[in-house]
């Protein structure tokens, strides 16, 4: 198993926890870092690729798609961020209104 | 034995990358939260190192741990000063037999993923000599910014757009939430007086060594935020004279100069940002100081939150 195979499954990984976490937590703080761990490990297994064995050159494609999505994903933080910001004004809570609210 | 010691620290660097992800998204204080996600995009901008992605680990430290990591630590505090209970995380809505199914589904993503880059074809050559080929004709030697602001410019001035429309959406949002009043102490006020020209001259430099090594307008930016965020922390406010256009102007100055160079090169060369080679050195410096300012501005407005002045209203 070569390195970048390695970090590319440990990307999987991210992924999935972050996934997990998404799904579980009701804070919108608590998903906004899910999203960004989901992130990372896309990026992980993109920059994995990138490098696929020690000898090729390295491929300064995906580098630069990384890159771009670093800074989109900032930038989808930040607005989420406020839009978190927003419904906490709103109703005191920063979670959204889940089903059992609804029906009550 | 050399290799043995390189494996030792990758394992090491992955194991310490997935913990910390994993206890950042499981502590149950969300302040603690948020620093083990810092320490995590920290760790992370070593892996990137360990993968020869040295442009992407500037990247990862300045704007996916530091200015990520500020945005969040200024929104958590916000969220306390909105609301008290706001900020207490109470147990996940799933229970019981939901949780189990969910884990278990989970668990199936998980190991279809890891099959799925497990069984990728280890002979793919990527573009690298593509790149490489035509490295002479994009004006710089940084192969990174050779895509980014040439073979791939159409990417970076799209990405460029998301983070101004990720600032009018906040901005459109209007949330006033009055600012803590605490003066700044001694150290801090010191501290940036010192930090803040040097973080300009780190901008500077990053920005021109960009174009033959790592480095460029997004890590600059970063840096330059981060100065702007120094500002703010130590109770500087902007003067009210350059609250309105000359903000509004660095704000778009890079967007701009970038989609006035996209419809120049569509009339002239007939492709959206074909930049000639005798021109494209001199193109890209143009491109990449303008977008510095702007995501540097940018980045510091998101952090604000509101556009200044109107904050207090």
């Amino acid at each position: 198993m070569s390195v970048a195979l390695f970090y590319a499954l440990a990307g999987a990984g991210l992924f999935s926890i972050g996934l997990h976490a998404l799904l579980v937590h009701r804070h919108l703080l608590r998903k906004i870092l899910a999203v960004n761990v989901m992130g990372s490990g896309v990026f992980l297994v993109l920059a994995a690729m990138a490098a696929p064995n020690a000898i090729a050159l390295s491929d300064p494609v995906p580098h630069a798609m990384i890159i771009t999505g670093i800074v989109v994903a900032v930038a989808a933080t930040a607005l989420a961020l406020v839009l978190m910001l927003k419904l906490t004004a709103e109703t005191g809570q920063a979670v959204l209104p889940g089903r059992e609210e609804e029906n009550s | 034995m050399e290799t043995l010691i390189s494996w030792a620290i990758d394992v090491a660097l992955a194991l310490l990358v997935v913990s910390l992800a994993w206890r950042a998204l499981a502590s149950t204080d969300l302040f603690k939260a948020i620093v083990l996600f810092i320490a995590f995009g920290l760790v992370l901008t070593l892996v990137w190192v360990r993968l020869n992605a040295t442009d992407v680990a500037l990247a990862e430290a300045a704007i996916g741990a530091g200015v990520t990591g500020a945005l969040l630590l200024a929104a958590y505090a916000k969220l306390r000063a909105t609301s008290p209970d706001a900020i207490v995380d109470r147990a996940g809505g799933i229970s019981g037999i939901g949780a189990i199914s969910l884990l278990i589904l989970i668990l199936l993503v998980a190991a279809a993923l890891g099959y799925a880059v497990w069984t990728l074809p280890s002979d793919y050559t990527g573009l690298g000599k593509e790149v490489a080929a035509n490295l002479d004709q994009s004006g710089v030697s940084n192969p990174v910014t050779a895509v980014l602001l040439n073979f791939r410019g159409y990417d970076t001035l799209l990405e460029i757009m998301v983070l101004l429309l990720a600032l009018l959406g906040a901005w459109s949002l209007g949330i006033t939430i009055p600012r803590p009043e605490a003066a700044p102490g001694l150290v801090l006020d010191t501290l940036s007086r010192l930090l803040v020209p040097l973080l300009i001259l780190v901008a500077a430099y990053l920005l021109w060594v960009g174009a033959h090594a790592p480095g460029g307008a997004f890590q600059a930016g970063a840096v330059l935020a981060a100065a702007g965020v120094l500002m703010l922390l130590s109770g500087r406010e902007l003067p009210a004279a350059l609250a309105t256009w000359p903000l509004r102007l660095a704000l778009v100055l890079g967007p701009a100069t970038f989609l006035m160079l996209a419809v120049i090169t569509l009339i002239l060369e007939g492709r959206v940002l074909k930049l000639s080679p005798e021109w494209a050195g001199r193109l890209i410096l143009i491109i990449e100081t303008t977008a510095t300012i702007s995501i540097g501005v940018t980045l510091t407005a998101l952090f604000m939150g509101a556009p200044p002045g109107e904050e207090d209203r």
